[in-house]
């Protein structure tokens, strides 16, 4: 590098930085350099700390200690409007974009000099030049909120390099998407911090991604920084350790071989509606038999969320019969008492707690009515609640200041953890699960696909939705395509493969 | 032919003379409650605020002679209400809906108060302008002497429309309402925006307010208004928070609102608290039929607290 043609790209990091929220340090101490143009991966466990170290990068809050330099010099965040100034950009976990607002409006009202009025042929012409700079596309006139996820992703990227940042935070962008997709998004910011035009840091738990695409890497544990270096010289193995230290991996469960052949749940021609009155899934036949797991593949948007809506009772099923040990079966919760129906939906904060509850009120939900909790049906007693909670605070391993936090300050993978306790500690006859792997770190994954294979030991029939193409291969005993809101495909996992199941998942059949 | 008689057809010509004088309110208060609702915040208020404009731009119109002047100051004392309501819902855990209500409660009985005195002398009225200088037929002349606010509200529907998909403006409202961390995270203040919103908002429901007082009926009196403030809520939900809409359906709820009177003038008085009841039951029947627990409102900003 020239000291007189500086790269456009942007280069930061951070001295000393602690996040102290009331009780809990976040963060400890973290001095992390990303250099400019590099593709900087930031690993470590679910509550780590990374995604608090990138708020405070870029001044959503506020750090206790410590400091940022931006470009060999010292700068004061104290919004993401100073961020902004100074070309720092992030792309969060959840999306940020306006739903009703279409694309190209998104864009231009982002644009701090966005004009007063808006010649809309011009600057359509504007972006469509910018577009044309840049491998992928998304369509511009629509609103948003009828993109798909992939092209949300998309969009969200797309509005960053529009905006100009060069240094890009990418909070795990890809577990929204295909493969296929975080290959093509991944591949053209590679170039791009190549050519010198851009500096990334990317949060993951992808092993995959970091070793393809990133050039250096970070790990945070605990809120500290561990170790890191360049990926090229680091191996998966070592970076997995610095992750989790000395932590014993827990041992993947075997498979033991399905005891009886009687099925549990019976889906009869199931027929629902989504949100707009059109019909999401359609004549849905699938049996589910003891000790086994149905994996249920499919692409995003095909059915797969309003179905599992139907099954845990928030969603009403307009036709179509459900039955369990060959009784009729409403999703209740009487019934699912009764018939022992448990279930992880996904985005568990919003689908399976009260987020503002505590920890230990979100545990009880399933049990609050029941003793030793309540002896009439109506008194609660908060201590036994609290011993229950402690108890599988313990056992599930979840990460909680206290029993008594709200359950919306755990960290995503923690908030799975707690609601997977609640779920699981009782006796199982239907598990209804649906992605719950979703941004977890690699030792919950293994944690929670082992607490799924060991409820189908014990004779729980599976119902698993899944995105994730690899982790229906691992779990189920049988896999079912969902397109176009109907099951297009059923098969034994031993007479199938991937690419089959991929074919059916493009709608081929 | 006889000039004076128009046999049946009276009642099409008195229902659209109806429709314009009976819809001018409608309009106004619900172009003034889409412009808050499309920045995330709910106003219960505009009943108040409606009722308090028809009283403070009559008394001006009557003090002074000018009923321009009235129409002015019932916009403004309108967005005063709307400031108020703003300030207070930036406050920590206030809720919108309740202290719309409550500046319901406080906007007609402060303009009960205040409004005692005007209820006997003759104000000003606001002229009409005469599109049926060309015709003999006296219904015909009458049905066509249209207000001028009609047309002003028109104009700001259309302003509006056009406003939110080409402004800058339009755009952050639209932002605000549908998604404030989103608006937050780009640096603008949702407080202030929707104040704003707020704002406009009231100082169209007052105009609206005015033109009750001011034309038609054109008196001030504590009867004065029949729930037009709260009506445009549900007219405001049925357009789909799209101003051009709201247009047509203040034409609508106007049209049902003149029924009653129409066919009374040609002397079927049959049913005539049953016609004058129109509005209402369409309110009705349009909440119930846009309206379903199964189905998300297509097109309601993200923010309102009657949708999230
Ligand atoms: N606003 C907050 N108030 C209190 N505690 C918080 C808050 N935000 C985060 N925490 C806590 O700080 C710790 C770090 O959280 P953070 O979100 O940074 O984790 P993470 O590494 O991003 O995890 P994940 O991989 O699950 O996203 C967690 O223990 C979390 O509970
Ligand atoms: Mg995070």
């Amino acid at each position: 590098m020239s000291e007189t043609t500086p790269l456009p790209a942007v280069g930061i990091e951070t001295v000393g930085m602690t996040k102290v929220f009331g009780s809990l340090r976040a963060l400890e101490d973290v001095s992390v350099k990303v250099r400019p143009g590099s593709f900087h991966a930031l690993l470590g466990e679910n509550g780590a700390g990374k995604s608090t170290l990138v708020k405070c990068i870029m001044g959503f809050y506020q750090p206790t200690r410590g400091s940022l330099i931006v470009d060999g010099s010292e700068q004061v965040v104290r919004n993401p409007r100073d961020a902004m100034r100074l070309k720092l950009g992030m792309v969060y976990q959840h999306f940020t974009l306006v739903p009703s607002l279409t694309a190209a409006e998104n864009l231009v009202i982002s644009r701090p000099d966005c004009p007063n009025v808006i010649d809309w042929a011009n600057e359509i012409a504007g972006i469509g030049a910018f577009f044309d700079k840049m491998p992928f596309k998304v369509p511009l006139r629509v609103p948003v909120s009828s993109l798909s996820a992939g092209e949300k992703q998309k969009l969200e990227i797309l509005k960053q390099l529009y905006l100009d940042r060069r240094f890009l935070i990418l909070d795990e962008p890809t577990s929204v998407l295909t493969p296929d997709e975080a290959d093509e998004i991944l591949g053209m910011l590679k170039g791009m911090t190549a050519a010198g035009e851009l500096t990334i840091l990317m949060i993951t738990h992808k092993f995959r991604e970091v070793n393809a695409y990133c050039d250096e890497v970070s790990v945070l544990r605990r809120g500290r920084f561990v170790g890191g270096g360049h990926v090229a010289e680091t191996s998966t193995q070592s970076m997995a350790h610095m992750m989790i230290g000395d932590t014993k991996l827990r041992e993947r469960s075997a498979r033991l071989k399905a005891g009886d052949d009687k099925t549990v749940l019976e889906l009869a021609a199931l027929y629902a509606v989504d949100d707009e009155g059109l019909p999401a899934i359609e004549s849905i036949d699938l049996k589910v038999h003891a000790g086994e797991i149905v994996g249920i593949a499919g692409v995003s948007g095909n059915g797969q969320s309003e179905l599992v809506e139907v099954l845990s009772g928030q969603r009403e099923l307009e036709d179509g019969r459900i039955f369990i040990r060959g009784q009729p079966f409403e999703p209740t919760r009487q019934h699912m008492d009764r018939f022992k129906v448990f279930g992880l939906p996904e985005e568990p904060l919003k689908n399976a707690t009260a987020p503002r509850l505590s920890v230990a009120e979100n545990m009880a939900l399933r049990s609050f009515d029941k003793p030793p909790i309540s002896k009439n049906g109506w008194w609660l007693s908060p201590g036994p609640m609290r011993d229950i909670a402690r108890d599988l605070i313990e056992r599930y391993r979840v990460k909680t200041p206290s029993p008594d936090t709200p359950i919306e300050n755990l960290s995503g993978g923690n908030v799975q953890r707690a609601v997977l306790a609640r779920e699981l500690s009782g006796e199982v006859e239907v598990l209804i699960v649906a992605n719950p792997c979703f941004g977890l770190d690699f030792a919950s994954v293994a944690e929670i696909r082992s607490q799924i294979i060991e409820q189908r030991n014990a004779g729980a029939a599976v119902l698993l939705v899944s995105e994730d193409l690899d982790e229906i291969l691992e779990l189920a005993d049988r896999v079912a395509v969902m397109s176009e809101g109907r099951i297009t495909y059923v098969s034994p996992i031993g007479d199938t493969n991937r690419a089959t199941i991929g074919h059916a998942m493009a709608g081929g059949h | 032919m006889a000039v004076t008689d128009l046999g049946l057809m009276t009642v099409p010509l008195a229902i659209f003379a109806g429709a314009i004088r009976v819809s001018t309110p409608f309009l106004f208060v619900s172009l003034g409650e889409c412009l808050t609702e499309k920045s995330g915040r709910i106003n219960l208020g505009l009943e108040g605020t409606l009722v308090f404009g028809a009283m403070s731009g009559y008394a001006t119109a009557y003090a002074t002679g000018w009923p321009w002047l009235g129409v002015l100051v019932a916009g403004l004392a309108g967005s005063v209400f709307g400031m108020i309501h703003g300030i207070i819902c930036k406050l920590p855990k206030v809720n919108d809906v309740a202290i719309g209500i409550a500046m319901m409660m406080f906007g007609t009985g402060i303009a009960f108060f205040l409004g005692k005195p005007f209820i006997q002398p003759q104000a000003p009225h606001l002229p009409a302008i005469d599109f049926g200088f060309w015709t003999s037929i006296p219904q015909l002349r009458v049905a066509l002497e249209i207000n001028p606010l009609f047309f002003v509200g028109i104009a700001v529907a259309i302003a509006m429309w056009w406003a939110f998909k080409n402004t800058r403006a339009g755009l952050i409202i639209r932002m605000t309402g549908d998604s404030a961390a989103t608006a937050k995270a780009m640096g603008y203040s949702v407080d202030l925006v929707r104040f704003l919103a707020t704002t406009a908002g009231g100082f169209l429901a007052g105009v609206g307010g005015s033109f009750l007082s001011l034309y038609y009926p054109g008196a001030w009196n504590e009867g004065l208004s029949s729930g037009q403030g709260l009506m445009a809520v549900a007219l405001v939900i049925f357009s789909r928070w799209n101003p051009l809409a709201c247009f047509g359906a203040a034409l609508l709820f106007g049209g049902a609102g003149a029924i009653g009177p129409a066919l009374q003038s040609i002397g079927i008085s049959q049913g005539y608290y049953f016609y004058n009841a129109a509005p209402y039951i369409l309110t009705l029947l349009i909440m119930i039929a846009s309206v379903s627990p199964k189905r998300s409102l297509r097109g309601a900003p993200g923010e309102l607290s009657i949708t999230k």
